[in-house]
């Protein structure tokens, strides 16, 4: 069975002018989109108090929001969890003043206890399921941790593909790297999707996802371009991605698939993580396919920065 | 025609046995049980206890599935979680006090495949349930305590030596050392000399001087400081534990995480607050005159008749509770207590205890003892846990104190700075009574900086659901690739499954602890390993476009596709990498997931494929590839 003709001749490159303006576009929407409207940091990040309460019979956000107000905790968070059984509560040890002592620490007990109390007096059927605290401090580290964790991994990538490639794939690897990530982020800020650690570990998961994707047309240049005797670069690297096509879009919809599986029925805790990726692999799909390759265009790639010299025995990387 | 080498069908059926059994005690889910162990003062678990807890449950009708002893400890199975919280309450009442009374889940392996090391992969909390506490040492406590000590000792340094002084103090800002202020040019370097050789921790350097005051300062070497810090870790961590014992958690956490913190969890716990009152315990150590021996006449006729002489107090030993009498006097405290090691007494070969004081402490030490030779000495243990009690409806802390002896010993000869405790019955108590002594008390104050529950039923909910997706994913991988490659698919889709399987094996035998993000990269690995098949087939599927014979167009199919997906892999492992080097929990799981899940699919994807591949195309006369 095959989808894709084996034979497309699309012209990719043809359309770089407009694909690269939308990718700068695109990066720039979204980091205006992160700054101005900033991403949903959750709990982990922020620091907080959040708990998820179980119902018995089905209950109605505003419901729960209602008892809540009564109870004087009317700057609680209230979500749903997916189904109308459970719901999330979150607040700031600041809104619950009684928990507090004198020397500034809280107690975390009183405040769970407090808002069941609260939310039995309306309901009695509430049950406490799960509470979480995280100081502020422990979350702001943890936003430094990532970006020095996602810094490396772009630094790690361009310098192994520096290596094994050549200096400009490496930074037309790189520029894609960051767009896919700023572009992934745009979204989640953009649809204010809450960005916990989950989704964190899977922003850092998309970066390597995308290499992977960028890697394979990358490897078919440098094989077109040893085997071609004659090599126009365009006609090339356009080559390349037809003839990679296929396994590129194979491949997103199996990873796809997978993790279409892991949001529909892995449980609210991995949601975030699958959306995340999900948006990760449409924005590397489509990257790979659009812009890593016209940069290298413009970054003036040629058959003889890809000759083989530097490498004793090429049949030695290739043993399976 | 098939160029597969015979040593290579072996290692892939090797390590296909090895998957298949060392992921296997995976399938066999531990049971809830509970765990009874006999403190040092009560009878040891025997039949009786056995046949006592078994009566108690049938009296209660508690279902439970085996009783049995297991070397020094009394095991009870439960079916589930629930009758196992009753259960627990019910032997806890019969038995009493004397024996510790513990959730645990009961390893169902069977005993062949234990006896190979194959064992399944722990539960996070996200998974069993429990509490969880992530903790701030406050280093700079123990820098100061350390400082204020050296204070101590300069001012009885340079008054032994006759230095004239005008002050000595430690600087307000913590790890800047302390600031001596001398009287001339001539105090200031002898002094100076003293120091320096007398500490060789401390740096001293001359500072500015204004009149007739000479100014010399003596700050702690940095690397003593690191080592302070790491001390003061070492010492909570190690204190932390002891006090978790006693709340009977089987298999509690306690660990480093980062410079400066500790995570603490117990898995099954439903309730903080007992772990949170032994966390803010405050304990200190008085070293106190003994009056008589533990548990003699005069003691035992105090406890009796509650007749206690006015110039002291009656206490209790720790461990046997035997009273003893203990003088009101108090020669020295924990806190001018430097250190506390354990070791083997070169004369009498038994265990020991070394105690070194600081200048303070050495000086009364030294005064007592040298009146005192023959008489015992007692070590008393302060402990105050904080309680909250409402009173008149509002929140009072109310500190409860439990004081007991921890050691009573006879003083064979005057000491003062360094002295030994010898004659301590194992190694063990020999160092059970050092980190008492050391960390009675925490080196460093701790604040809660995270703290979660997760409910038992969250724990179970998020397993289902994690197979479910596990399984799922699994399987519509499985089904796409058999319908879109044919043969080629079905034979990436056995490498798939091996893959799951060899993933899960190298995991357990490793002992990562599975948890909700672990389970998302064992999803996000699977959807991932499928791509250098993807590699392969349209590689394969290209050579035969070209015109190969189909031999030809598999091993061109391999090769070409090989070196494309090294380098897929490696950048996609430098990426796994970076999330293992993220110091939390939850981020880590996933990246050593991710990392592993690589690897394993390299092997399955490329050797695995390649062996069965060639298996079936073998020597056989090919005109097309179902590919």
């Amino acid at each position: 069975m095959e989808i894709f003709n084996h034979d497309s001749n699309i012209h990719f490159l043809g359309m770089r002018k407009y694909t690269i303006a939308i990718a700068i576009f695109l990066m720039v929407a979204s980091i205006a989109l992160i700054a101005v409207k900033g991403l949903n940091y959750g709990m982990q990040f922020n620091g907080g108090v959040s708990m998820v309460v179980d119902y018995q019979q089905s209950v109605d956000i505003a419901d729960v929001r209602a008892a809540l107000d009564k109870g004087g905790l009317d700057h609680a968070m209230v979500q749903s969890l997916g189904g109308t059984r459970e719901v999330s509560i979150r607040l700031q040890p600041k809104d619950d003043p009684a928990a507090t002592d004198a020397s500034g620490k809280f107690n975390l007990d009183r405040i769970s206890d407090d808002v069941i109390k609260v939310l039995q007096a309306a309901r009695p059927d509430a049950k406490l399921k799960s509470r979480d605290f995280v100081s502020a401090e422990v979350g702001a580290e943890l936003r430094s941790d990532g970006t020095v964790a996602a810094v490396f991994v772009i630094l790690g990538i361009m310098a192994y593909l520096w290596i094994r490639f050549e200096r400009r794939f490496a930074i037309a690897a790189v520029f894609t790297e960051v767009h896919d990530t700023l572009v992934t982020l745009g979204i989640l800020a953009l649809v204010q999707r809450e960005f916990d650690m989950t989704v964190l570990a899977s922003v850092l998961a998309v970066i390597g996802y995308s290499i992977n994707d960028k890697v394979v047309v990358f490897d078919r240049i440098r094989e077109l371009f040893r085997l071609a005797r004659k090599a126009e670069p365009e006609e090339i690297l356009n080559r390349s991605i037809n003839n990679t096509l296929s396994r590129t879009i194979i491949t997103s919809l199996f990873t796809g698939i997978t993790m279409g599986a892991l949001y529909f029925f892995g449980g609210t805790a991995v949601h975030g993580f699958a959306i995340t990726m999900l948006i990760g692999i449409v924005v590397g799909t489509l990257s790979s396919i659009f812009v890593a390759s016209p940069i290298l265009l413009w970054l003036g790639v040629s058959k003889k920065d890809l000759m083989p010299v530097t490498k004793e025995n090429p049949e030695l990387a290739r043993r399976p | 025609m098939s160029d597969f080498p015979r040593w290579k069908y072996v290692l892939v059926a090797l390590v296909m046995l090895f998957g298949i059994i060392y992921a296997l005690p995976n399938a066999f889910p531990p049971v809830p049980a509970v765990q009874v162990t006999a403190n040092r003062d009560a009878p040891p678990i025997s039949q009786a206890v056995q046949q006592k807890v078994e009566a108690a449950l049938a009296a209660k009708k508690i279902a439970v599935t085996d009783v049995f002893v297991e070397g020094d400890h009394l095991l009870a199975t439960f079916a589930n979680s629930d009758v196992q919280k009753s259960g627990a309450d019910e032997i806890k009442a019969i038995l009493g006090d004397g024996y510790t009374v513990a959730f645990k889940l009961q390893s169902n392996v069977p005993g062949w495949l234990s006896a190979i090391g194959a064992r399944s992969m722990p539960l996070g909390l996200d998974l069993q349930g429990g509490v969880h506490f992530l903790m701030q040492v406050d280093q700079k406590d123990a820098i100061e305590k350390q400082e204020n000590s050296y204070a101590d000792d300069i001012r009885s340094l340079l008054r032994q030596k006759n230095i004239r002084y005008e002050s000595v103090t430690r600087s307000t800002v913590s790890g800047q050392g302390i600031t001596v202020i001398l009287r001339s040019a001539d105090d200031r370097s002898t002094a100076s000399d003293a120091i320096a050789n007398e500490y060789t921790d401390l740096l001293v350097s001359s500072g500015a001087s204004t009149g007739d005051r000479f100014v010399l300062n003596a700050a702690i070497k940095p690397e003593k400081l690191r080592e302070l810090s790491r001390s003061a870790i070492t010492q909570n961590l190690g204190t932390l534990r002891n006090r978790i014992n006693a709340l009977g958690v089987s298999e509690p956490l306690i660990q480093q995480q980062g410079d400066s913190r500790i995570v603490v969890e117990l898995a099954g716990v439903q309730d903080p607050t007992e772990a949170k009152k032994l966390i803010g315990a405050v304990a200190t150590l008085q070293y106190r005159p003994g009056i008589g021996q533990p548990g003699d006449a005069r003691a035992m006729e105090a406890a009796r008749t509650g007749n206690i002489p006015p110039d002291a107090n009656l206490y209790y030993m720790r461990g046997d509770n035997r009273p003893v009498l203990v003088s009101k006097q108090i020669i020295v405290t924990g806190n001018q207590l430097v250190d506390a090691s354990s070791g083997i007494d070169q004369q009498s070969g038994t265990p020991k205890v070394d105690v070194t004081l600081n200048a303070a402490g050495a000086k009364k030490m030294g005064d007592f003892t040298n009146a005192n030779v023959g008489k015992p000495m007692a070590v008393l243990y302060v402990e105050q846990v904080y309680e909250t009690k409402i009173v008149d409806g509002k929140e009072v802390r109310v500190p409860k104190v439990t004081e007991t002896v921890i050691n009573d010993a006879t003083i064979q000869s005057p000491f003062s700075k360094q002295f030994q405790t010898t004659g301590l019955g194992s190694a063990k108590e020999a160092s059970d009574l050092a980190l008492l002594l050391k960390g009675g008390a925490l080196a460093a104050p701790m604040d809660i900086v995270e703290e979660g529950v997760i409910g038992a039923s969250l724990g179970q909910d998020n397993i289902d659901k994690g197979f479910k997706a596990v399984l799922l994913g699994l399987a519509l991988v499985l089904l796409a690739a058999a319908v879109y490659y044919k043969l080629f698919g079905l034979v990436a889709d056995i490498a798939l499954f091996f893959n799951l399987v060899i993933l899960v094996a190298v995991m357990s035998l490793i002992g990562v602890t599975l948890t909700m993000p672990g389970v998302a990269g064992i999803v996000l690995t699977l959807g991932m390993a499928i791509d250098a098949n993807v590699l392969i087939c349209e590689r394969v599927r290209e050579e035969l476009r070209n015109g190969s014979s189909p031999h030809a167009a598999i091993r061109a199919g391999y090769e070409k596709a090989w070196s494309t997906i090294l380098d897929a892999n490696v950048t996609h492992l430098i990426a796994a990498l970076a999330l293992t080097t993220m110091g939390t929990g939850a981020i880590k799981g996933f990246g050593v997931t991710l990392m592993i899940g690589i690897l394993t699919s390299l092997f399955t994807s490329v050797t695995l494929t390649h062996a069965f591949t060639a298996a079936i195309h073998g020597h056989r006369k090919l005109k097309t590839l179902s590919v």
